[in-house]
Formats: C-alpha cells, sequence, structure tokens
C-alpha cells in the first residue's frame, strides 16, 4: 500500500513515515500544498494522509481541487483542527476521513487500510485467493488455515496482485507499491519476489501476462 | 442627573420660569416708571387746575383767618389725592375732604416727598405770588406700589396656574422625542453577548445616528479582535497538537519498535520534538504576558551593546554567523523596560542568525540621529509582499517553508516587546544585498538611542 503524507512538522512527518512503513505502507512525505499536488499528479496513491494547516496554504484547498479535477484516491484528513463543523467542513469538501490531532498511530493505519479498501472497491479486511487469506491489519497470511511466513515485500507484492483480483499489474506499478520515491529500486527485486511467492504458494498461483505483467492464477 | 428626560424637563421648566420671571421683572420696573410718570402728571395738573381755579376769583384770595375751606374731593378717585391750599403765610386756606391737616410739603414749586402721619407722601406744589397762596396735590406711594403689585400679581397668577400643564405637556413630549432612544436601548438590552450585528440606525433620528454609527463601530471592532482572538487560539492550538501528535507517534513507534535503531531513532525524534514544543510553550507564553502588560514597565536606560551581550546569551545556539555592533551603536545607550528590550533584540537576533549563512554577519546600527536601530542580516530576505505580515502570529514566510522550523511567533513577539518599549518595528529588504532589515524606529518621546561617543560621553 503507497500512501502520500502531507504535513508541515518534522517530528510528526518522520513519525508518520515511519510508523506506517511499521504498519507495511509505503510512504511519500511531502511538507507543502505545491509539493502534495505535484506529487499526486505524478503517482499512484492508495491513500493520501492530508493536514489541514500548510506553511503554503489550505490542505482543504488542495483536497477540493483534486475532487474537482476528478481524482479519487482516499484521503484522510489529518489536523489539529478537529471541532464537529471543522469535520463537517473536511468531510464536505470530499476528505474520505477525518482524524484530530493528537492521534493513535495504529487507529490511523487502521482508517488508511479502510479508506483504501474502499478506494479499491473492497469491503472486507481480508484478502482471499482460492485457500490463501492475507490479513493486512494483522500482516498475516494463511493457506488453507495454516500460517504463512511471507517477508515485507513479499506480502506487498502478493497484497498487490491479490488487491487486484485477476486484474493485470504492472512491474513498474508493484515496484511503486514497494517503493518510496527515496528507495532504490532493484533491477529484477519484482521477478525475485514472485518467484519466492511462487514457491510457497505453487507455480499457478501468479500467472506472468507477457509484456504487462503479473496477475493471480484463475480460479482453481 | 442620569436621565436624559428629567434633565430635559428640569431645564425646560426651569428656563420657562426664569423667563416668565425675568419678564416679570421687566413688566414691573417699566410699569413702575409708567405709573410714576402717568401719577405725576395727574397731581401736576390737578395742583394746576386748582391754582387756576383760585387764580379765576372762585376762591377768596386772601383767605380769612376762620377755618379752612373744604375743596370737593376730585370724583372717582376717592382718597387717591388730597388738596391743601396754603397762604404764603402759611396758614390752611383750604383742603381736601381726607386730606390730612399737617402740611404736606414745605418746599416752594415742584415735586418733593414726606412722611405724614406715618405715610409716605408725593406732593406737587404750585404758588401763585399774586394771590398769596401756594397749591399742595399729594397723593399717597403706598398706593402707587399697590397699583404695580397688582399688575404684576395679574401677570403672574396666571403663570402659576399655567406651569403645571406646560410642564404636564413637555414631560410627555420629551418621553415622545426619546423614543427612538428607548428603542434602541430596548434592542440592545435583549441581545446576548454573542450578538455583534449593527444596530439598525436607518431607523434613527439624525441626532441619534451618530451614536449608532459609533456603536456599530465598536461592536465592529470588538468582533473582529474576538476573530483575531479566536483564530490566534486555533493557531495556537494547531501548534501545540501537532508537536503533541508528533510526540505520540513517536512514543508509539519507539514502543512497537522491535528494531533497536528504529527505536533509537523515534527516541531522539522524541526529544528533539519536545524541545521544540518547550520553546513554542515559552514563546506562547511570552505573548500572552506582552498581551496582559497593561502598564508599561519602568524604562531604564541600558547601553546598546550589553543589551545585545545579553540578548544573545539568552538566544538559542545559532550557526557560525556573528553578530556585529558599530562603534556608535555600541556607545548608544536606550531608554527602555530592560525585560521587553532584550525580548525584541532576541527574538530579531535569533530570526536574523537563524536566515544569515554560515561566517556570515548580522549587524547591529544606529541611524536616522539616533532614534532608530537596525539588526540587519545577510539572509534572503523576504517577498516585498511579505514584508507586512512578517510580524503577524503564526505567519510563517515563504522561506521558513522550506525548512520547516519555528512557528512564526519570534517576529510577532519582538513586535509586541518592541510596542511595549514605545517603539515600532518595521521590516524592508537590504538594497545593496540579499538581506533584511529590522528597523525599530524608538518613539523619541519615551525611549530613545543616544548615540554618543565615548569620548563625548566622558
Amino acid at each position: 500500500m503507497r500512501v502520500l503524507v502531507v504535513e508541515d512538522d518534522p517530528v510528526l512527518l518522520d513519525g508518520l513515515r515511519v510508523g506506517l512503513g511499521l504498519a507495511g505502507a509505503t510512504c511519500d512525505v511531502v511538507s507543502s500544498c505545491g509539493d502534495a499536488e505535484a506529487a499526486l499528479a505524478t503517482s499512484a496513491f492508495d491513500a493520501v494522509v492530508l493536514d489541514r494547516m500548510l506553511p503554503d496554504g489550505c490542505g482543504l484547498d488542495v483536497l477540493k481541487r483534486l475532487r474537482a479535477g476528478g481524482d479519487r484516491t482516499p484521503i484522510l484528513l489529518l489536523t489539529a483542527l478537529d471541532d464537529i463543523i471543522d469535520r463537517i467542513d473536511g468531510l464536505d469538501a470530499g476528505a474520505d476521513d477525518y482524524l484530530g490531532k493528537p492521534f493513535d498511530l495504529d487507529e490511523l493505519a487502521a482508517r488508511i487500510r479502510a479508506i483504501a479498501r474502499r478506494g479499491a472497491g473492497r469491503a472486507s479486511a481480508i484478502l482471499a485467493w482460492r485457500d490463501v487469506t492475507l490479513d493486512p491489519a494483522a500482516r498475516t497470511a494463511a493457506r488453507g488455515g495454516a500460517p504463512l511466513a511471507l517477508s515485507r515485500r513479499e506480502f506487498a507484492v502478493l497484497s498487490t496482485l491479490m488487491e487486484r483480483r485477476g486484474a493485470i499489474a504492472s512491474r513498474a506499478e508493484i515496484e511503486d507499491r514497494l517503493y518510496g520515491w527515496q528507495e532504490e529500486v532493484e533491477s529484477n527485486a519484482v521477478e525475485v519476489h514472485v518467484h519466492h511467492l511462487r514457491a510457497k504458494l505453487g507455480r499457478e498461483a501468479i500467472e506472468t501476462v507477457r509484456g504487462l505483467g503479473y496477475r493471480m492464477g484463475g480460479p482453481a | 442627573m442620569s436621565s436624559l428626560r428629567v434633565r430635559l424637563f428640569a431645564t425646560l421648566i426651569g428656563a420657562t420660569g426664569a423667563l416668565w420671571l425675568i419678564a416679570a421683572a421687566w413688566i414691573y420696573v417699566g410699569a413702575r416708571q409708567e405709573v410714576e410718570h402717568v401719577l405725576d402728571t395727574r397731581l401736576q395738573e390737578a395742583a394746576r387746575m386748582v391754582a387756576s381755579l383760585v387764580a379765576s376769583g372762585d376762591m377768596p384770595a386772601k383767605p380769612d383767618a376762620g377755618a379752612p375751606a373744604t375743596l370737593p374731593a376730585p370724583g372717582g378717585y376717592e382718597r387717591q389725592l388730597s388738596c391743601q391750599i396754603w397762604s404764603l403765610d402759611d396758614r390752611l386756606v383750604a383742603r381736601s375732604s381726607g386730606a390730612p391737616d399737617q402740611k404736606l410739603s414745605d418746599r416752594g414749586a415742584g415735586f418733593s416727598e414726606r412722611v405724614v402721619n406715618g405715610e409716605l407722601w408725593r406732593v406737587y406744589a404750585v404758588e401763585d405770588e399774586a394771590k398769596g397762596i401756594r397749591v399742595l396735590v399729594g397723593d399717597r406711594l403706598g398706593l402707587r406700589e399697590k397699583l404695580v403689585a397688582d399688575l404684576i400679581k395679574g401677570l403672574l397668577w396666571p403663570a402659576a396656574l399655567i406651569l403645571p400643564l406646560l410642564g404636564l405637556i413637555i414631560w410627555a413630549s420629551v418621553g415622545r422625542g426619546l423614543k427612538p432612544l428607548n428603542r434602541i436601548a430596548h434592542e440592545l438590552a435583549r441581545r446576548d453577548a454573542e450578538d455583534m450585528s449593527p444596530v439598525d440606525a436607518g431607523a434613527a433620528p439624525s441626532e441619534i445616528r451618530p451614536l449608532t454609527v459609533a456603536l456599530n463601530g465598536l461592536f465592529d471592532k470588538v468582533e473582529r479582535a474576538r476573530r483575531h482572538e479566536r483564530d490566534v487560539t486555533a493557531f495556537a492550538a494547531h501548534e501545540l497538537r501537532t508537536p503533541l501528535a508528533g510526540l505520540k507517534t513517536q512514543a508509539q513507534i519507539a514502543v512497537a519498535a522491535k528494531e533497536p535503531a528504529i527505536r533509537d531513532r523515534a527516541l531522539k525524534q522524541i526529544l528533539s520534538a519536545v524541545d521544540r514544543t518547550g520553546r513554542l510553550v515559552s514563546q506562547l507564553l511570552a505573548l500572552a504576558r506582552l498581551d496582559a502588560e497593561a502598564i508599561r514597565a519602568a524604562p531604564e536606560t541600558i547601553t546598546l551593546s550589553a543589551a545585545i551581550q545579553d540578548a544573545l546569551e539568552l538566544s538559542r545556539p545559532a550557526g557560525s554567523a556573528r553578530v556585529e555592533v558599530t562603534s556608535d551603536a555600541r556607545a548608544a545607550t536606550i531608554c527602555a523596560p530592560r525585560e521587553h528590550l532584550l525580548l525584541m533584540l532576541r527574538n530579531l537576533l535569533e530570526n536574523a542568525l537563524e536566515h544569515t549563512p554560515p561566517q556570515g554577519v548580522v549587524a547591529c546600527r544606529v541611524g536616522s540621529g539616533g532614534t532608530v536601530l537596525d539588526v540587519v542580516d545577510e539572509g534572503p530576505g523576504a517577498p516585498e509582499e511579505e514584508l507586512d505580515r512578517l510580524t503577524q502570529r503564526f505567519f510563517r514566510g515563504s522561506a521558513k517553508v522550506a525548512t520547516g522550523e519555528g512557528a512564526g511567533l519570534g517576529l510577532a513577539i519582538a513586535a509586541a516587546a518592541a510596542d511595549q518599549c514605545g517603539a515600532r518595528l518595521v521590516f524592508q529588504n537590504r538594497t545593496d544585498r540579499a538581506g533584511l532589515i529590522a528597523r525599530i524606529a524608538f518613539d523619541a518621546g519615551r525611549s530613545a538611542v543616544a548615540a554618543r561617543r565615548p569620548e563625548a560621553a566622558a
């Protein structure tokens, strides 16, 4: 799951990056309205955490412009302004969720998972493919009820593919989900992770669509 | 008198009564003169008439030594006029009925006054040398006074009766006239404390309009002050909650992290967040203190170099930029409340040092005949349109955006402290190179930078 965090306080920004990273998200962080709009224009995110009061403007205006431009990225407003009227304003401006500062990191992570899930058109928190289940909140995987040991990257690749339910995910898309801007992308990392996953789930679990990308294998 | 109605009523009734009294006094004086003139003329004419009667021979020219004759009293004015005819050798020849026996006057011809039988008489005498008689005609002055008094009484009685009636009319009219004021008062009394909407000035008469306009102006000012206060409170809440959120997040990371490196990093972040939050809290406290300081602290005379030294000791450690004080500024003295002066200098110097690149120089110099102190840095300066907003609370210039440091309170504190020092703080960009000039213009009357050279002072 790739998340954009827009926050101007450096300590909080760092905390969000590390904290959401621990919760299994890949975070990109910016600290102004301008940078946020630039990031959203160039990359796809599963969710955005947006501060309201930013040094160069109001987060709410960014939100309104995005929605006016037809952007459907799930957005959670994270702000110190959490009077009822502020929440109503925020939600009516197009936010998917609203959380007042200070907040609980685990709750924030859960809310981000929830809006990302809804944004992807799913209701269940558990991803399922044949007898494989994935719990993004607990970061656990199981096959036929037996726990499945997956690395962080393997988990990310598998959840990306399972979220798409048979649709193709390109290598670039998977890389996007695995790595933030600052991280060095290893050239054949995706192939390696897919190879490991096939070893654990069976060869037919992940199909390679030549020239396009990968998808979960058809129903057994 | 606090009631406008009572005041107006008293004024109007008082003025009417006083006018009436003045008119009565005037009439009294005028009527008295007129009455005196008319009655004197009557005396004169009566005396001449009697004298000519005597001269025409109806009366004995040389009266006998017997009892004096009694002249008939002039009709209609019984007992108002009395007439005596005396021979020139002081014998009473004749007198009108009711006239006293005593001689009315010793004078020769003309008017005279005399007390006869306890009453003051005014007498006119005519002498006829040929007949050897003197005719005296007199009336009592008391009667004259009574005449005038009756006239004034006739004037004052209706006034005394009309005055209460007039009072009622005035009372009612004043009440009617003050109705718009009462309406506004009721409207204001009905309001709750939150209602700052303007009073309807359109319906008010033109005399009350200045009041309603002033009231509306006041409401507007109070509303703006409250909005500003709300904004500042909201900003303060934001500025405090954000670091708290950062602290909590980092603390949760430290608790949850399994890798020691991540935990250590989170703990370091917590330490730096605590420092920053502590600084923010002390800035907010400094601002609150400056806002609450109604009475200006006592000014003292401080040398600029000592003030800058003290301010720098209080400041956060800065980079390798240094502060230079020009020699005339070093010897200058400032007369200002010490604590506020240090607070202002400290915040200005911190800001200047923060923006000046390493090895750069922040200069303090005195100008404009010693009433202006400039703190000049070598930073990037500020966009012209931001110069006026630099002292706004929580305003972070676009230069600050990149660093994410600071809450935008330092220069607001400096401006508030300058205000307490009787000085004004303005910013301008350097023209010789990139950099910002913080100019403190002291009010020459209250505080002053006296630029004295050491040798001149010695």
